[in-house]
């Protein structure tokens, strides 16, 4: 498991796995591309269940917002690993002389990365569709922002792993992701609820929370991801 | 082949051991029941449909008990690869859902004369029924991978992921919003609970223990059965090839 059992660090394995995601994204670019798409579609969408000009929509804004982000991550997460299946790849990560903590670690940045991509695009949009100032409030939104993608990032790239190997696995992956990121939803809501409000404040508490749920989910993947990628 | 048989009856047939338990827990249920109606005193305020409370918080324990087992054994099968443990773990989330339905059923009945309302949003009631979705999707997920390895490898990582999040979908629920009457038992100050109430509770607690032990042990000698079968089919396919091969 440690990563002096392999010729290759975890740090050199997991860019590697990094760079030959984003490479796969800079030809295709399809995965930024729908979500972006998808998730414009979810917060248009949404926004027809209550009265978007009312005062009352500065409060369902932010869990509109994080349910969009979601949606979009369960489905973007997806591909992570089926398609490793599809193309037949995956033996060749399994014959890889790396950790396999680093496959995980170099898919986790690079799901990061294009989730993180999209929330960007997205947010100019929701602050024009619901009056939000950003720019006072953008490093601490950006701190909520990275934190909160990769609460959802490390647990939905094991579960996608853990997806690909079942039947309908296209609807697994929600049902498996959604209610184990509860938490994150909460917390990233609350967090961003309060930089919205007048005047714009961010709770720690939700901050430690958020850091606390990526490093546990982190560590649990450490110990369970190799088990994922046996034969 | 011999072997074989004498193993298969060794599981099949019901042992006296299993009467003995089903015997020892249905007196302890009925034990429970009795304690629960007439020994246990009338709450003041609330009355009669306090009595629910006894089986209600202990169905909670039951099921979190019997989830962590489903945590475990999901550690012990990725550890050291023993199909029992696989058994224990689908058989401890299969009854620890059932204990977390009935939470889910008795805490509304409990509630609407009480509260007014069937339903809170409150951080136990919100982070049970996360809970119950979340075993839900991991019995969904099991349904869904053929292989039985590559089935007890997953789901034994979709298990410990689950039971981790528990305490944190409590945390965050909690921070959230809070309605639930504080805990009674080892709560704050100016809590507590009648030492008769009490002991009625944790003899509830221990029945409903029993039951989920029976409970478990039986649903995992019919994974154990079904085991049997498929590697007994096998062996039987192979002789049949072998003899269609001799003729």
């Amino acid at each position: 498991m440690s990563a002096a059992n392999h010729p290759v660090s975890l740090v050199r394995g997991a860019s590697a796995i990094f760079r030959k995601e984003l490479r796969m994204e800079m030809r295709t670019r399809e995965l930024v591309n729908t979500t972006v798409v998808f998730s414009l579609i979810v917060v248009v969408l949404f926004s027809f269940s209550f009265d978007p000009t009312s005062e009352e929509s500065r409060r369902f804004g932010p869990g509109l917002l994080w349910i969009a982000f979601l949606f979009a991550g369960s489905l973007m997460l997806q591909p992570s690993f089926v398609r490793e299946q599809t193309n037949e790849t995956l033996s060749a990560l399994r014959l890889a002389p790396v950790d396999p903590f680093a496959i995980l670690l170099g898919k986790i940045v690079a799901n990061f990365a294009f989730l993180g991509l999209a929330e960007l695009v997205l947010l100019p949009v929701f602050a024009v569709f619901y009056n939000v100032a950003l720019l006072p409030v953008l490093p601490r939104l950006l701190l909520v922002l990275a934190l909160g993608t990769l609460g959802i990032v490390i647990p939905g790239t094991v579960c996608s792993a853990v997806a690909a190997q079942a039947r309908m696995r296209e609807m697994l992956l929600p049902l498996l992701l959604l209610p184990l990121l509860t938490p994150v939803l909460i917390a990233c809501t609350e967090a961003t609820a309060g930089l919205f409000a007048a005047p714009p404040e961010l709770a720690s508490i939700w901050v430690e929370f958020l850091a606390g749920f990526d490093v546990i989910f982190l560590t649990a993947s450490y110990f369970v991801f190799s088990y994922l990628l046996e034969e | 082949m011999r072997q074989e048989q004498s193993r298969t009856n060794r599981i099949s047939s019901t042992r006296p051991g299993v009467w003995f338990g089903l015997g020892l827990t249905a007196v302890f249920m009925a034990a429970a029941g009795y304690a629960v109606f007439f020994l246990a005193p009338e709450e003041r305020t609330m009355r009669a449909i306090q009595r629910i409370f006894y089986f209600h918080v202990t169905s909670a324990w039951t099921a979190f008990i019997a989830f962590f087992i489903v945590c475990i054994a999901g550690v012990l099968y990725l550890v050291r690869r023993r199909p029992q443990d696989d058994w224990l773990a689908v058989s401890s989330a299969e009854v620890g859902l059932a204990f977390t339905s009935v939470v889910l059923v008795t805490g509304p009945i409990w509630a609407k004369p009480v509260w007014g309302i069937w339903w809170t949003w409150d951080a136990r009631l919100t982070s049970t029924f996360v809970l119950w979705l979340l075993f839900l999707a991991y019995l969904v997920l099991r349904t869904l991978v053929d292989d039985p390895e590559r089935r007890a490898v997953v789901s034994a990582v979709y298990g410990i992921f689950a039971f981790l999040d528990v305490p944190l979908v409590y945390m965050s629920i909690r921070w959230w919003r809070t309605q639930h009457p504080q805990p009674v038992i080892a709560g704050g100050a100016g809590s507590g609970l009648n030492p008769q109430m009490r002991a009625v509770l944790f003899f509830c607690w221990f029945a409903l223990t029993a039951l989920m032990a029976l409970l478990v042990h039986q649903r995992y000698r019919l994974e154990a059965l079904r085991h049997q079968i498929a590697t007994l089919r096998l062996l039987a396919e192979e002789r049949t090839e072998r003899h269609e091969l001799r003729q």
